[in-house]
């Protein structure tokens, strides 16, 4: 007898959505956490960044209000209520995701667990937070332990909690450096050099790929590339950074680009260039869990190698987002309750939230092309949007690829204002199967800027309206 | 207040079944646990108990009804109590049941109001009306990329079976369907492009005038022998391969074993052994533990045997897990249990669905050797004929040996040539000298 039917390890987005759904499924769950609820994405990632953001968004805003025909004087800061505010945030959904646990009588085991083999799922051993051990057993074990800041030793790319800093040391600063390099240009990368950018720091953004945000659609990096510039952040594309050194007044970082070395001298340097997942010290080389560069190789329902034991969201690979960590988890917990799932390949959106913002779902143009398809492609620019032009907020654009074949949605992507709020519009249409059609037969509100989403469906078929 | 009993699903995938028969009739109490109908599928009868105590109050589908949909009504029961709200559920063994239980009672429609209850309706419970069957015609569910890819390859979106939403015909059935569609015929012109389904001659066509014979009703068992049997030797690039084993070793080790076995009631079969050797020889190759999928070769982590079993009116095939972890003894109890319970059609449905490698024993009929139909998805069925004496050469010389002439059918797929092959020599090794299969 298993003291429950389900133990989730780890309580991030992907841990604590599962523990709930397998409640709601009448499975008798508990959840181990080793630091706060709510994981990365509430205490240290999604969430504290969007708030910082804000503040930098709303300051930045200030210093164009003649647009609008409105003026301040006096504008400035307090850092420490902007970092404080950003806490709050996070300590208030920490302790929501409190509340849930307890509402859907998840028992909450707070320590550090490791697996050891057993006849059926692996047992669960945690040391507890409180002193001592207590071991679990259950039908069936979930690891949803995330993953931490990736560093490179080799370079001195390793958080020192002063000059150098991952994402945590970034979110918690006494004070906003002057002047700031940021490696690596990923939705991470970017967001800090946004929102530091935004308060008035000096920034230089290291990106070893030749375009910044790589894994987004080529223009998209283009024309994201040219709005930070011209918020005053610096680009070194296609670099290597040799070397991460501490000096009397910041850090120095080498940089080798085309051929030419290069020191980025400043205050700090925020270290963005990835991340590893947690699957050390947990006892998973003794149950011969497979692993692939340090990630968990799970199915498409988070099954493992070992019998019983199922790996989701940040742990078990890319994309590395807290949306794709809930879906692997209500969809892995109905797996394993045996709720019959309909097949649906649900496209996951990515999302950077600087200013300008990005978005996008499915395939990137250039992915389409090589994955053998014939394209067709349409853009709309917000400049000719009305309610952009209104709001003053005229930069980006829209663009869509089809299947010219098919008529099928193969990917979107948008920069601009506020376009995270409105990429689900296009990834509604692709997971439900849409075509061209049922966008062109859509009706969008006027005046929007979703309009323009509209419009780039209608492009890509040559018969857009408003331009 | 009255509760309705619902069809209830006995397998995952079970989408209707016939009634086969009530064990209550109007009037009769029961209570939680009576067993008060029996339901048949496509490969099993199952019992459906009771869950809630009550009187049979009507009985909505007559025995002998097939094609009864899941959740359809199909008994009203008038609670003793206010009982919560009805719950149906299988028989026992699908206990561990899949379903969210707090939102199947919300959407269950509420029981069917007397007139002058009318005034429910204003309660919480939201009325959601059934879906629309498909069979009405009109109304196919199908997304819109579905239906343009079905109309370009020349799909009829009915017949196909959606995978999707609430049944939703998806493009990834749709690509299943075309899929499944032979392909273009090598020689241009050599055959009609897609073949259409074949089209069964009618007998008097054919030249069998009616009532010239009698006519037994197609069960659901023989439906699906028919549907997989077709599909699978329709569109499976099978071949057979045939070897010889002399098997005296393994008679003298079996009359050995069973003399130890004797005191305990125990028996080891010639079958048990074979499936015994099937098992090790999968898993020192492990290339033949394998199936086609269009993602690419499953190699199965385990060798889950299934034996074929003939039963009354068909045959089943109940399913020895993970046979590799189990000893002679264990094999033998479990397919003697399995094979009891296939005839008493009381195997539950995962028990004879899955299965990695199929075995078909027909040597206790004298059958020297036959070729069986690989099923699907396995990579490999194996055939074994009668262990006879027949004469050998043995160093130039004239000798005589019990031998068995096993076939292993092929998914050529997954499994070439030369890994059927490899299996059957390691196969013939463990037959020929069972000492081996300990070690
Ligand atoms: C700065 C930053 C910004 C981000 N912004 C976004 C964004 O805007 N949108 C987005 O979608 N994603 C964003 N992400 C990514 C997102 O945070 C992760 O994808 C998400 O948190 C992954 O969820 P998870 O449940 O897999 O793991 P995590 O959130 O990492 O949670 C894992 C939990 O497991 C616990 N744990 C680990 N090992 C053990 C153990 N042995 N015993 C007990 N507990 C253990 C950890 O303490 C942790 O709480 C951001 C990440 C960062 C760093």
């Amino acid at each position: 007898m298993s003291d429950f039917d389900l133990i989730v390890i780890g309580a991030g987005p992907g841990g604590y959505v599962a523990a709930i759904r397998a409640s709601q499924l009448g499975l008798k769950t508990a959840i181990v956490e080793r630091e706060n609820l709510g994981g990365i994405c509430l205490n240290w990632g999604c969430i504290p960044t969007k708030a910082l953001l804000k503040s930098g968004e709303v300051y930045e805003q200030l210093s164009h209000l003649d647009a609008y025909g409105l003026s301040v004087t006096g504008r400035s800061f307090d850092f420490g209520k902007v970092v404080e505010r950003s806490r709050g945030v996070a300590r208030q959904l920490a302790s929501g995701v409190a509340f849930l646990m307890k509402k859907h009588k998840i028992e909450v085991i707070e320590g550090t667990a490791k697996l050891e083999k057993a006849a059926g799922a692996p047992r669960v051993v945690v040391a507890l937070k409180a002193g001592g051990n207590r071991t679990v057993t259950a039908r069936s074990v979930i690891l949803a332990t995330g993953a931490r800041a990736r560093t490179i030793p080799a370079i001195g790319a390793v958080p020192d909690g002063e000059r150098i800093w991952a994402y945590r040391e970034a979110l918690t600063p006494k004070t906003c450096p002057k002047t700031l390099v940021v490696i690596g240009s990923g939705a991470i990368g970017i967001e800090f050099a946004s929102f530091y950018r935004a308060l008035g720091a000096e920034v230089t953004v290291v990106e070893a790929v030749d375009r910044i945000m790589p894994v987004e659609d080529e223009e998209i990096s283009k024309a994201a590339q040219k709005a930070f510039e011209k918020r005053g952040i610096k680009f070194r594309i296609g670099a290597k950074v040799s070397k991460v050194e501490k000096t009397k007044t910041g850090v120095a970082v080498a940089v080798e680009a085309g051929g030419k070395a290069e020191k980025l001298e400043a205050e700090v340097c925020i270290v963005a260039v990835g991340i590893a997942a947690n699957t050390e010290d947990m006892g998973l080389e003794a149950l011969g869990l497979k692993l692939d560069r340090g990630h968990v190789v799970a199915d498409k329902h988070g099954g493992t190698n070992v019998p019983g034991l199922y790996a989701i969201g940040d742990v078990a690979g890319a994309p590395w987002l807290a949306h794709k960590a809930m879906h692997d988890g209500v969809h892995c917990v109905e797996h394993i309750a045996g709720v019959k799932a309909p097949t649906v390949t649900a496209p996951v959106p990515g999302c950077t939230y600087a200013n300008p913002q990005v978005a996008s779902v499915g395939l990137t143009e250039a992915a389409a092309k090589a994955a053998g398809y014939e394209v067709k492609v349409g853009r709309f620019p917000f400049k000719v949007n009305g309610k952009a032009i209104a709001a003053s907020e005229t930069e980006g654009f829209a663009k869509t690829v089809f299947d010219a074949k098919t008529g099928a949605l193969l990917g979107a992507h948008m920069i601009g204002h506020e376009v995270t709020e409105m990429i689900q519009g296009y990834t509604i249409a692709m997971t439900m199967e849409g075509t061209e059609e049922d966008l062109f037969n859509t009706v969008f509100p006027h005046p929007t800027m979703s309009e323009a989403m509209h419009e780039a469906a209608l492009d890509a078929f040559g018969k857009p309206l408003h331009i | 207040m009255s509760i309705e009993i619902l069809m209830p699903a006995l397998s995952p995938t079970m989408e209707e079944g016939s009634l086969a028969k009530w064990h209550v009739k109007v009037g009769d109490t029961v209570k939680a646990g009576d067993v008060i109908a029996e339901i048949e599928t496509d490969k099993a009868t199952m019992e459906v108990e009771a869950v809630d105590e009550g009187t049979i109050e009507a009985l909505l589908v007559e025995a002998g009804t097939e094609g009864v949909k899941v959740n359809e009504p199909i008994a009203r029961l008038s609670g003793e109590d206010a009982a919560p709200a009805p719950q149906t559920e299988g028989a026992k063994a699908e206990a561990p049941k899949a379903e969210d239980k707090p939102e199947r009672k919300a959407d269950k429609p509420p029981p069917p109001a007397a007139p002058f209850q009318a005034a429910g309706e204003t309660g919480a419970t939201a009325k959601a009306p059934p879906a629309p069957v498909s069979d009405s015609g009109d109304r196919i569910m199908a997304s819109p990329l579905a239906r343009r890819l079905a109309q370009a390859a020349g799909l009829d979106l009915a017949a196909i079976k959606g995978s999707g939403p609430h049944g939703r015909v998806v493009k990834a059935d749709v690509d299943a369907a075309r899929g499944k569609a032979p392909a273009a015929p090598a020689s241009p012109g050599a055959a009609p492009a897609a073949a259409a389904p074949r089209q069964a001659q009618t007998l008097a066509q054919l030249g069998i005038p009616e009532g010239s014979y009698d006519l037994v009703p197609l069960d659901g068992m023989r439906k699906t022998i028919a549907r997989r049997m077709t599909d699978s030797f329709r569109d499976i690039p099978h071949f057979p391969l045939t070897i010889d084993l002399e098997i005296d070793g393994l008679l003298a080790a079996r009359a050995k074993i069973n003399a130890m076995l004797e005191k305990d009631g125990g028996k080891v079969s010639v079958n048990d052994l074979v499936l015994k050797a099937v098992a090790v020889a999968l898993k020192r190759v492990p290339e033949a533990n394998a199936s086609y999928s269009p993602d690419g070769i499953a190699m199965h982590h385990h060798a889950d045997i299934a034996m074929a079993v003939a039963i009354d009116g068909g045959l089943i095939t109940p399913i020895i897990r993970k046979a590799d972890t189990k000893g002679l003894a264990q094999i033998a109890a479990e397919a003697k249990d399995l094979a009891g319970r296939a005839r008493d059609r009381k195997l539950k449905p995962e028990e004879f669905q899955g299965g990695t490698f199929s075995v078909s024993n027909l040597g206790m009929m004298g059958i020297k050797s036959f070729a069986s139909i690989i099923n699907e998805p396995q990579g490999c069925i194996m055939s074994v004929g009668a262990g006879e004496q027949r004469p050998v050469v043995r160093n130039g010389e004239l000798a005589i040996a019990t031998v068995m002439t096993v076939t292993l059918t092929c998914d050529h797929r997954v499994v070439d040539g030369a890994i059927g092959s490899k299996f059957l020599q390691v196969f013939k090794a463990l037959i020929e000298d069972p000492l081996t299969m300990i070690v």
